[in-house]
Parts: structure tokens; C-alpha cells; sequence
């Protein structure tokens, strides 16, 4: 091979990744927790202080765990999404109230329809932490045995929710 | 009205690159004199025009005419004169605007300053800036275009971002600019040396000035920017490793390489191909780096509001470019002969040496810089690549260089006697090596990187007057003075810009050993001690800006009971993007600088306050501005003076002939 | 003395001159935290350190470390704490993996390559030019050139 060659084939090659990366979001970052287990909590219910959420309630169920907050704008955006969803009945989508003022978050929900079960309060964010939040909405998909299978980072769509979601909690829920 | 005026004129420069891209270039192929002669009133029409355009822009700023798209985003009512001139470069749209008008300030000064040259050769250099200023143009005027309206007009404009609004917003980028773009010129010159196959040592003599000239705008640039984030960001750094930040590192550290290169292949006429290419590499990094910022392939705390498919315009123009570039390399190149010998030790391979050194440090940035990009591609996982790293790699890398630049300019052309170096260099190194372990321990610690860092900087500073003794005693002349001035400006020049090198070195290498800072809740007449300063803190107060809101902290500074100075730091509030600022409060000093910070409010009127001692930061870029005066210096010697006036191209001829006897 | 101290408190606005706190409550750990802090980065912010952050994440994951400070966990025990939830991406300093190991080498491959292409290249020169009289010879003459083009200008 002709050695002046070289520089433009390592353009080409540079080029090519660039290319790549157009179509890549810098920002989101893969989480490592998923194919692990869901890490536990126990944390005070958002409509009643009074009662515990935790997770292990949960297990031998397939369900979405939403991180969210009254402050997010992202959450508006995808929470006509959440309610369809609820609306369906097809997997149960618990609440994470992220760092957020008790009053606001119930007037939030009274305003835009709940579309959850039940949701717990992560007031610190100490639970989010845990589960490698960085910015909310974030929403998870674990399975019976408590394993974290799919995460999504920011506001769910119709698309997200056809094409991965539906799918991925039919396929959980048959084994 | 003026905005069409702008718009319209840009629509004409790109008619006119087109034609200035094309039939000069054609015409120095046919040997058509009428269509070479061409280039140059298309480049100065050119010129013209995009200064309308940019008139026209800065116009609307000026009168503050919302009904511009791109002043209603980037300015506001409120937002003094000064800052609104600065927004023309503010974002994207005008930022390219002021590219393109870099661009053509360039080309119009190769038409002030090419009448030495063959005709075949100007055309060439002048179709080939037409080229890639068609690019920009045709980028502007269809995915990013300064003067699209707004209707119905805003009734007020949405701000710049208070980070910018800083004096270093209205220096910082023209300078970088000016030296990105400039490398355009070098790169032409390559590109039309290869497509007319004259590349001798004629063209690395004409290529010089012209990359030393950007070369001391981006260096100047790059450290405004440094000098920029340093008292904006209010974190006290200097350099983050921002990709942003590497993007404007690269090109000069190919430009660097490229300045010793050519110095090579002027003298010796050797290593043409290797100076071509590295002259394609700085341009090409430059057109990179305004990739990166441009398309969002790269998180970093400077980019640019980013949009896909600018980057997909920016990109398919880069391939076309550079891809075309290295393709004419890989085809004419084989043919480029090999010039003048010189052996394995002389100042030649040594100034190559420096190149191998310079291009690995390049490398590490660049790898760096994409790796991160890379992985994800492959989708082998998400990484960040930061200061650790570059530091870790980089400085390795350099530390040889930076030795070798002691021993470079005293070794002979052709051929050096390493052992008879070494008996030149004994006391240099002698006195370099005691003082620099000495040194930190009358400072008050030591540390290997201490020590390491003074004795580069040490060794540089004295084989520089090594040389400069040595080079004085062959001088003809009677007095001091005389043999001074007998000295040619370049030689001073490097001499000075390697000194500026130390200076940097000394700079980095203190601050990062003996910076101190505190952090701490300062009540209204409570004091606080950092490197032998006692601040006392005398409150904040409101106060009112153009178009901010600020509180303002008192700092009564004192030493050994003596008051030293008064400092002011300030915390803004920008209503209009509603963004608060922290504007620190920073005494500069020869040997140090003081930096106060105001964090957050505490209750009673006490505040959380951040002091730094920062030991001789100043002389981080007080080296770059000497490196760049070295530029200058070496720029206003004698010989590129009278390349300017000589009129008749005698040198190729001679050059040709001689390269290929050797070939 | 302590209700000296005391009422000195309860009088907001009373000047007089004293040491200022540091803001941390235990300085050593704090020390510890920077030290850390500036190699994370900061997983919300554009491209910053978890040390030089103001954004609320970046608080708690500050107020984490803090607590896992205390606690006495190692350096490594606090980063593998961090990477198992957010991964790789919060080191600035990437780790040595396969995946990484070219971005670790590669620039002192780059060193080594140059440095033998550079010695082979010029051993080759030294072959093919034994003769280096011609290019003084040239060099003189554009010397001369040079001189005669000032002359006529």
C-alpha cells in the first residue's frame, strides 16, 4: 500500500465515527444497573405519610417504577403517556416522588390525573441515588424476581412505550 | 431593510467565491493569465462584501432590531452597546459570520502581500481560500443564516447568556479565529504547491511567516480563553480538558510542529512531505474543532446550541475538504523529492524529533478528546475522559519535548556532535539540576513534579543565554549593543518564545504546588487567613448593573497588619434569563493572585465565601503572550521584509532545479 | 464563657473580629471529598467536576460521599459505590479495561512509532543522499538571489 495513503485512511475512519455520533445522544448514559437486582426501599407513601411502600412488596409482579416531581417539566410531557398506560391496565406503574414538596406533588397529581397506585416519597433523593438517577423522569422496568430490566431515561413517549415497553413487560410477564 | 442588505451580500460573496474557487485554479492549470489574474479581485470583492454582512449584522445590534431572528435571541434592550457588538459572535449563526469574515480578511491580506509570488501560485492559494469560503458561505446562507426575520418581531430580545457578557467574550473569539482561519492559509499554500508539484523550499519560506502569524493569534486566543474561564467560571481553574478547550489546543499543537517543520524544510529541503501534511493537519484540526462545537457529538461546558443537521453540514463539508486534501497528498506526494541531507544528530532531527514528540501529545488529545465518542459508537459503553487522564499522558509526552528544547537550538544544522553538546550543556544542566531541588525546599515543599516542572523551565531559560553568549561571540562588532542588534530578529524571536515556554512551565508548575484555598462561612467583621493574607469580610450590599442585580461583597485584605487591597466579588442575578453569576473578585499580583468568591448567603448577613492563593498564575499566560511576542519577532525579521518587496519569483526556479537533481 | 458566646449569637449584626468558620464541619474530611470530588464528574452538568457542580445532584452525591467519608470507606470503596450505579462514565479518569486500553497506550504507541519512523527515515536519507553538496551549493544561490531581488527593488 501506497504509506501516503495512511493519513486519509485515518480520516476516513474518523469521518465514519463522526458520523456515528451525529445520530448518538451524548447525554444519556446507559445505566449499569439493568440485568441487576432492583435495589430495595421502604419509604413513606405520598397520599398517606403514614403507611410504607417498599419494594419487595412487589415481587413475583412485573411492574414500572416512574421516578418524577412536580418541578420536572419533562414529567408533564410524558404524563399523558403514564396515563394511557395506567389507563390500559397492562403493567402497573408505581410512583417515585423525587425530591419534591409534599403539597405541590398532591396538587400536581390532583390537576393531572394519578395515573399510580401507589407513591412513595423519596424526599433526600437518597433512593434515586441508589438506583443511579440523574435526572428525572426516569422510568424502570423490573420483573417478577426484582430485576431491573429495562431503564428509561427522560420523558416516556407513545413510540418508547409500543415498541419497548409493551413488549419487553409481555415477555417478562409470560415466563 | 439592512438586514436584506446583509443577506443579499452574502448570496454575492458566495456567487463571487464560486468563481474565485474555480478559474484561477482552472486558469493555473491551462496557464490562462487571463483567468489566474482574477483571484485577486475576487478575493478583495469577496472581502468587501462579507465586511457589508457583517456591518449589516452588527447594525441590527446595534439598533437593537428584534425583527432579526437572531439578535431577538442573542441580545436584549438592556444589554450595553459593547456586549451587543460582542453577540454578533454569541451563537452560532454569527459566530460562522465572523469565520467567514476571518477568512476573507485573510485572503485580502494575501492579495496585499503576495506580489512576490508567481502568478500560477496566487492563483492557486487564492481559488483554494475561495473554496472553502464557498463552504461556510453556502453553510450560513442555508442552514444557519444570520438574518432570518422574526415576524412579527419580537418586543424584546431573549439576552446573551450572562456567562459572555464579560470583556473576554469581546476578545476571546476574534483572536481564536483569527488563528484558526489563519492556518487556512498555510494550508493553502500546501494545497497549491501540490497541485502545481512545486513543492520546494521556496514554498516553506513563503508558507513561514504566515503560520507563525496565526500561530500568535491562536496562542494569544487561547490563552484569553483560559484567562477567561479563570475569573468567569469562579471555580479558580485554568483549563478544564473541555473538549471544547482541546479543540482549539490541537491546531496549535499542530501548528507548533508545523512552525519547526518548515523551519526543516526552508533551511535543508527536506521533509517536504511530512511539512505538507502537517500544514493540511492544522487547518484541518481547526475545521474539526468547529465540528465538535458545533454538532453535539461532545458534551462540554462551552458548546453551542446544537442542531443535527448543521452537523451533518459541517461534517460532509469536512470530508470533502480535508478527505480532498489528503487525497491530492496521497497522490502527489510520492513524487515530492528529498532534499538536502543531514545526519542522524544535528538541529535538523532534532527540530523532527520535536515533531514526533509534538504529534504524540496531539495524539493524546485527540484520542482523548473522540474516545469517549468511539466507544459509544461501538456501543462498547459510556466513559469520560478528563483531567486525569491528560494529565497522566500529556504531561509525559511533553516533558522530553521540553528538554529538547534546551538542546535543539545549540546543536549545529547538518551535523552535531552529541559529546560536544553535552560538554556545551554541562553547566546549564549543572546549575539547573541544583537549583530546581534546591529551589521548593526554600519554598517550603518539596515534590518530585515541583522540582521536575522548575527544572525544565530552568534548563530552558539557560540554554537559551548559553546560546544566545555563544551566537553573540560570532557576531561582527565592536560594543555589546552592536553585536545585539546584529542579531537577526527570528533568532531572537525563538529565543523569546521558548522563554515564554518557561515562563508557562513556571506558572503551571507553582500553582499547582503551593495553590491554597479555603472555603468558609464569614460573618460581618469576621476574618479568614490564606498564603499570608487576612481578609476581612465588611458585608455585601445590593447594588444595581445595566441589566443585573448584584450583591456585593467588601473585602478588606491586609498583610503583616498592613492593608494590601480592597476586594469586590459579586453575586449577579440576570433577570432576563434569570441566571445568577459569580463574579469573582481576583488581585493580581507578579508573584500571586488573590481570588475571593462569594458562594451563598447565610443567615445574618454572613456569607459562605471561597478564598485562593494562587501562586504565580499569572505567568501562565504571561508565557503565552511572550511565546506569541516571539512570534512577532521572529515574523518582523529582516529576510520575510524583503520577501515582501521582491517582485521577480527568482527562487523557484533555482529550488526546482536543484530538487530534482537531488531527486 | 459559653454564654458569653452565647449571647453574642443572639446579637445578629454585632461586629467584631474573629476567625471565620470554615463552612465544612470537619475539615479533613472535606479535604478528602475535594480530593475525590475532582476526579467524578458531575452526571447532569455539560462537562464539569463533581467539585466545581452546584447542580442538586451533584449536592447529594457530595452529601453521599461525605457520609460514606465518615464512615471510614475507602477511596475505592466510595468510587465502586458510585460506578455500580451510574458506571464508568462518572470517572475522569478513565479505568484500564479492554475497552480502554488503547486510549491508555495508544499515544505512547504514537511516541514509538514516530520516533522509529523518524530513525529510519533519516538512516534511509543518510543511504540515498551521499552527496549533500548540491543543496548548499542551491542554498547559496538562492541566497544570492534573494539579495539581487532587494537590489533591483
Amino acid at each position: 500500500m501506497n504509506r501516503f495513503l495512511l493519513p486519509l485512511s485515518i480520516f476516513v475512519v474518523v469521518v465514519g465515527f463522526l458520523a456515528v455520533g451525529l445520530t448518538l445522544n451524548p447525554r444519556e448514559i446507559p445505566s449499569p444497573l439493568v440485568g441487576k437486582s432492583a435495589p430495595d426501599f421502604s419509604l413513606p407513601q405520598l397520599h398517606d405519610q403514614g403507611k410504607v411502600f417498599s419494594s419487595n412488596e412487589l415481587t413475583g409482579k412485573v411492574w414500572l417504577l416512574n421516578f418524577w416531581a412536580s418541578w420536572c417539566s419533562g414529567c408533564k410531557t410524558e404524563h399523558p403517556v403514564l396515563m394511557q398506560l395506567a389507563q390500559s391496565g397492562e403493567v402497573p406503574i408505581y410512583g417515585m416522588d423525587y425530591k419534591d414538596q409534599r403539597e405541590e406533588a398532591l396538587a400536581w397529581l390532583r390537576r393531572w390525573g394519578n395515573p399510580y397506585p401507589v407513591t412513595a416519597v423519596d424526599e433526600s433523593g437518597r433512593v434515586g441515588i441508589n438506583y443511579g438517577v440523574y435526572g428525572v423522569p426516569e422510568t424502570y422496568v423490573i420483573d417478577k424476581q426484582g430485576v431491573i430490566r429495562y431503564k428509561q431515561i427522560g420523558p416516556l413517549d407513545d413510540d418508547v412505550v409500543a415498541k419497548k415497553i409493551l413488549p419487553l413487560v409481555k415477555e417478562l410477564q409470560a415466563k | 431593510m439592512i438586514p436584506e442588505i446583509g443577506q443579499f451580500a452574502l448570496i454575492l460573496a458566495l456567487c463571487v467565491a464560486i468563481v474565485q474557487g474555480s478559474l484561477p485554479i482552472y486558469g493555473a492549470a491551462v496557464g490562462n493569465s487571463a483567468l489566474m489574474s482574477m483571484a485577486k479581485p475576487a478575493a478583495r470583492g469577496q472581502f468587501l462584501l462579507v465586511l457589508i454582512a457583517f456591518c449589516c449584522l452588527g447594525y441590527a445590534f446595534a439598533v437593537k432590531d428584534f425583527s432579526v431572528l437572531y439578535v431577538a435571541a442573542t441580545s436584549n434592550s438592556q444589554l450595553p452597546l459593547h456586549y451587543r457588538l460582542a453577540a454578533i459572535w454569541g451563537a452560532h449563526e454569527g459566530s460562522l459570520l465572523l469565520w467567514t469574515f476571518i477568512l476573507t480578511v485573510w485572503m485580502f491580506a494575501v492579495t496585499l502581500f503576495s506580489a512576490h509570488l508567481p502568478e500560477t501560485m496566487r492563483a492557486r492559494i487564492l481559488g483554494v481560500m475561495g473554496l472553502v469560503s464557498m463552504g461556510f458561505l453556502l453553510f450560513m446562507l442555508s442552514v444557519s443564516n444570520p438574518f432570518e426575520r422574526l415576524i412579527p418581531a419580537a418586543a424584546d430580545g431573549r439576552d446573551l447568556n450572562p456567562l459572555l457578557q464579560d470583556p473576554g467574550m469581546v476578545m476571546h473569539p476574534p483572536m481564536l479565529y483569527m488563528g484558526y482561519v489563519g492556518f487556512s492559509v498555510a494550508f493553502a499554500f500546501a494545497i497549491a504547491a501540490l497541485l502545481g508539484g512545486n513543492l520546494d523550499a521556496a514554498w516553506a519560506r513563503w508558507s513561514r511567516p504566515w503560520t507563525t502569524v496565526a500561530w500568535c493569534f491562536l496562542t494569544v486566543g487561547i490563552a484569553l480563553g483560559s484567562g477567561w474561564a479563570y475569573y468567569e467560571l469562579g471555580w479558580g481553574g485554568w483549563w478544564f480538558w473541555d473538549p471544547v478547550e482541546n479543540a482549539s489546543f490541537m491546531p496549535w499543537l499542530a501548528g507548533t510542529a508545523l512552525i519547526h517543520s518548515l523551519a526543516v524544510t526552508d533551511k535543508r529541503g527536506g521533509f517536504k512531505v511530512w511539512t505538507v501534511l502537517l500544514a493540511i493537519m492544522a487547518f484541518s484540526l481547526s475545521l474539526l474543532g468547529t465540528f465538535l462545537v458545533r454538532s453535539g457529538v461532545l458534551t462540554s461546558v462551552h458548546a453551542f446550541a446544537t442542531d443535527p443537521k448543521r452537523g451533518l453540514f459541517i461534517l460532509a463539508f469536512l470530508a470533502v475538504v480535508i478527505g480532498g486534501s489528503l487525497l491530492l497528498y496521497a497522490w502527489r506526494a510520492p513524487r515530492v523529492g528529498l532534499g538536502g541531507g543531514f545526519d542522524l544528530v544535528s538541529r535538523e532531527s532534532m527540530l523532527l524529533a520535536n515533531n514526533v514528540l509534538l504529534i504524540a501529545a496531539l495524539g493524546s488529545v485527540l484520542l482523548g478528546t473522540l474516545y469517549p465518542l468511539f466507544l459509544d459508537a461501538l456501543d462498547l459503553g459510556k466513559i469520560s475522559v478528563g483531567p486525569p487522564y491528560f494529565d497522566a499522558v500529556f504531561a509525559p509526552l511533553m516533558t522530553p519535548a521540553l528538554f529538547l528544547m534546551g538542546i535543539g537550538p545549540l546543536a549545529q544544522w547538518k551535523k552535531a556532535n552529541l559529546p560536544e553538546l553535552a560538554m556545551r550543556l554541562r553547566w546549564a544542566f549543572g546549575v539547573s539540576l541544583v537549583t530546581a531541588l534546591a529551589l521548593p525546599f526554600v519554598l517550603g515543599k518539596w515534590t518530585p513534579l515541583l522540582s521536575l516542572g522548575l527544572l525544565l523551565a530552568i534548563w530552558i531559560v539557560t540554554t537559551a543565554a548559553i546560546n544566545l553568549r555563544e551566537r553573540l561571540a560570532h557576531v561582527d562588532g565592536s560594543s555589546l549593543a552592536g553585536r545585539l542588534a546584529a542579531v537577526p530578529r527570528s533568532y531572537w524571536g525563538m529565543l523569546l518564545a521558548h522563554c515564554g515556554i518557561a515562563v508557562f512551565v513556571v506558572g503551571v508548575t507553582m500553582v499547582k504546588g503551593f495553590e491554597t484555598e479555603q472555603d468558609v462561612r464569614m460573618n460581618v467583621g469576621e476574618t479568614a487567613t490564606i498564603g499570608g493574607y487576612t481578609f476581612r469580610f465588611d458585608g455585601a450590599q445590593d447594588i444595581m448593573g445595566p441589566n443585573y442585580t448584584a450583591a456585593r461583597g467588601t473585602f478588606h485584605v491586609s498583610r503583616d497588619g498592613r492593608d494590601a487591597t480592597v476586594m469586590y466579588p459579586e453575586k449577579r442575578r440576570y433577570p432576563v434569563q434569570n441566571q445568577i453569576m459569580t463574579e469573582a473578585a481576583i488581585d493580581s499580583g507578579l508573584l500571586r493572585d488573590l481570588y475571593v468568591s462569594l458562594g451563598e448567603p447565610l443567615e445574618d448577613g454572613a456569607w459562605s465565601v471561597r478564598l485562593y492563593y494562587k501562586p504565580f498564575v499569572d505567568w501562565i499566560w504571561g508565557g503565552c503572550l511572550i511565546m506569541a511576542l516571539g512570534g512577532v519577532l521572529a515574523v518582523s525579521d529582516r529576510r520575510y521584509r524583503l520577501a515582501w518587496r521582491r517582485e521577480e519569483p527568482a527562487v523557484p526556479a533555482a529550488t526546482q532545479t536543484a530538487g530534482r537533481k537531488v531527486a | 464563657m459559653s454564654w458569653l458566646a452565647l449571647i453574642m449569637l443572639l446579637m445578629p449584626g454585632l461586629a467584631w473580629a474573629g476567625e471565620a468558620k470554615p463552612l465544612a464541619e470537619d475539615p479533613v474530611a472535606e479535604a478528602r471529598l475535594k480530593h475525590l470530588a475532582v476526579e467524578l464528574r458531575c452526571l447532569v452538568c455539560q462537562n464539569q467536576t463533581l467539585a466545581d457542580s452546584n447542580a442538586p445532584l451533584a449536592e447529594d452525591l457530595r452529601r453521599e460521599v461525605r457520609e460514606m467519608i465518615a464512615k471510614n470507606m475507602s477511596d475505592q470503596e466510595i468510587i465502586d459505590f458510585l460506578v455500580q450505579r451510574y458506571g464508568d462514565f462518572v470517572l475522569y479518569r478513565p479505568p484500564w479495561k479492554m475497552t480502554t486500553t488503547l486510549l491508555w497506550i495508544g499515544p505512547f504507541l504514537l511516541l514509538v512509532g514516530g520516533a522509529i519512523t523518524l530513525v529510519m527515515a533519516l538512516r534511509r536519507r543518510g543511504r540515498t543522499l551521499t552527496d549533500s553538496a548540491v543543496t548548499d551549493e542551491e542554498h547559496r544561490r538562492v541566497e544570492q538571489l534573494l539579495s539581487q531581488g532587494v537590489k533591483r527593488s
